[in-house]
């Protein structure tokens, strides 16, 4: 994989930031776009936009292909068995909605059990407390271990006869620990739940087949993955989809309407109310192209290696605490300095030119198991080398410097 | 962006050695605040008498702006009138959003002015001064 070449088709990695060139490090919020991306959504715009399903002009007919163009692209990006499985939804965190409100709602009862883990991040956790709240159901935690991973044993013993829904994250974003999603699924189908996957952080990084997995439903954004913010979408198995109804209703996702009552349009569609993203597929689309040209097996060795150079080059900087797994890490690493407040750490960095995300991560809960308030993360993709690694830790060494004596 | 500008010395002091770190009785005016975006937290305490702030002390956690900034508000509004405490906090709002450039009663906050230099520090300078404000209209409610 040529990082030089790839780095080439990222306009906005080419600028000076405070006066150092930029060392964007924050991928795992959201990822840089490449020029194809930026330039399919320009083209859409400049050339074919018009809606979907409706037209029967050629700008109709070339928007409705260029969006379910984009669908069948996403379906076979996950390996999913149908286009019809692939839910547009605005994010991640709109399909776990979608996967909470419109199939757990209905399915769960006093006595039953949701089982997700402390490591989520609040768009996997939420989500669920409040079905809890809701239907009754008791919302139960798969212990972690003391790096964070989760141990099967564990898993058997959290996940029983009642349980209707397992929850957890593939890959963390704090920890960057990748779950055993595959071991997991095949517990809760033993007893008979569904098994959700929060692929928001593996999704862009790493080769992901959800019918391998045989994991019920499966959501993902695409602006972490070179597309633009605003489009994502949620695999679903399609009995299940089939089964569920609707939250969302008017627009496209009508078939027949009479005054006291209303049928919907077949899947995909029924859950796609509104005049649904279409430049937000489209780009969409082009991501998977560039992603699946590039090869995200490279793509994951890539980053692989490079988190593996950052855990051992911040591991030689006294006063500094790395949390998560050592081995079996994705391509990020979250740490604190002693004595210096992330917020100050990602403030120094950035007088440097250097972006990291400094606080909670949308993981509250997981901050309390950690016991920290906040921390610092530094989160690689594709593009990132290891100069930028190695401008990192000279950042590091500059903050502490900074911190313990040098002021004014 | 030159980073004595906003980390001045008299800041890291204030950081180090907060002033009015602690807690009042219970039955002290308490207002609990947060940023929830950053995870940082304060708990404010205000003794109030005869419309005079007598004590003013917190305790919380978060970065060196919101913590120093904390202990810069709670030696301010010692001794002043709720009504002279709150247009401080009105004054000072508009002073770290880059509006005023000096800040004469105390010379220490005059310190934080860096921060509107950094936009997304102002949230951090802010904090303690909010659970201020609030408290204080909370009171005259």
């Amino acid at each position: 994989m040529n990082v030089q070449a790839i780095r080439e088709q990222f306009p906005i990695l080419h600028q000076q930031i405070n006066g150092h060139p930029l060392v964007y490090l924050d991928s795992a919020a959201t990822s840089q776009k490449p020029r194809s991306v930026i330039d399919a959504v320009s083209r859409y715009y400049e050339m074919d936009n018009a809606n979907v399903h409706r037209g029967v002009h050629t700008l109709g007919s070339r928007a409705t292909d260029a969006y379910e163009g984009a669908r069948e692209k996403v379906a076979q990006f996950l390996n999913a068995a149908s286009p019809q499985e692939i839910i547009f939804t605005r994010g991640t965190t709109t399909a776990l909605n979608l996967v909470a409100s419109s199939y757990a709602r209905s399915v769960c009862g006093e006595g039953d059990e949701i089982v997700i883990t402390q490591m989520e991040h609040h768009s996997n956790f939420i989500p669920w407390q409040q079905v809890a709240k809701a239907t009754g159901a008791t919302l139960k935690f798969i212990p972690l271990e003391k790096d964070g991973s989760i141990k099967l044993e564990n898993v058997e013993a959290t996940i029983t006869d009642r349980t209707k829904v397992v929850s957890v994250m593939y890959v963390s974003n704090v920890l960057g620990v990748i779950n055993p999603i595959k071991e997991i699924t095949a517990i809760a189908h033993r007893h008979g739940a569904i098994m959700v996957v929060d692929g928001a952080q593996s999704t862009p990084h790493m080769k992901v087949d959800v019918r391998d997995l045989d994991c019920d439903f499966y959501a993902f954004s695409g602006h972490k993955m070179c597309a633009p913010t605003g489009i994502g979408a949620l695999y679903g198995k399609k009995a299940l989809l089939e089964a569920m109804e609707p939250i969302e209703f008017g627009g496209e996702m009508i078939d027949h309407v009479d005054l006291y009552d209303s049928t919907w349009k077949e899947l995909p569609w029924k859950f796609e109310g509104g005049t649904p993203i279409i430049a937000g597929a489209v780009g969409l689309g082009a991501a998977i192209d560039f992603l699946t040209e590039i090869g995200l097996d490279e793509i994951e060795k890539h980053e692989h290696k490079l988190a593996s150079y950052a855990y051992e080059r911040l591991s030689t900087i006294d006063g500094i605490s790395i949390f998560g797994p050592k081995d079996n890490r994705a391509g990020l690493v979250t740490f604190n300095l002693d004595d210096v407040h992330p917020h100050d750490v990602a403030t120094v960095l950035d007088t440097k030119g250097i972006a990291v995300r400094a606080g909670h991560h949308c993981c509250q809960p997981l901050m309390r198991y950690l016991n920290v308030s906040s921390t610092a993360r530094a989160s690689f993709y594709l593009y990132n080398t290891e100069e930028d690694v190695d401008r990192l830790v000279v950042g590091l060494q500059q903050t502490k410097e900074f911190f313990g004596h040098g002021i004014g | 962006m030159e980073l004595d500008d906003l980390y001045r010395r008299v800041i890291m002091d204030h950081y180090k050695n907060p002033r009015n770190r602690g807690t009042l009785d219970e039955d002290s005016l308490t207002v609990n605040l947060n940023n929830p975006t950053c995870g940082d937290r304060i708990t404010l305490q205000l003794q109030v008498e005869d419309g005079i702030v007598k004590q003013a002390k917190f305790t919380g956690e978060g970065c060196s702006i919101s913590m120093s900034s904390a202990s810069m508000m709670t030696e301010a509004v010692k001794g002043k009138t709720t009504a002279e405490a709150l247009e401080l906090a009105e004054r000072f709002s508009a002073f770290i959003k880059g509006g005023e450039a000096e800040f004469e009663e105390l010379e220490d906050i005059e310190a934080l002015s860096g921060v509107s230099k950094f936009p997304a520090r102002i949230k951090c300078a802010t904090l303690s001064w909010n659970a201020l404000r609030k408290g204080i209209e909370h009171q005259n409610q």
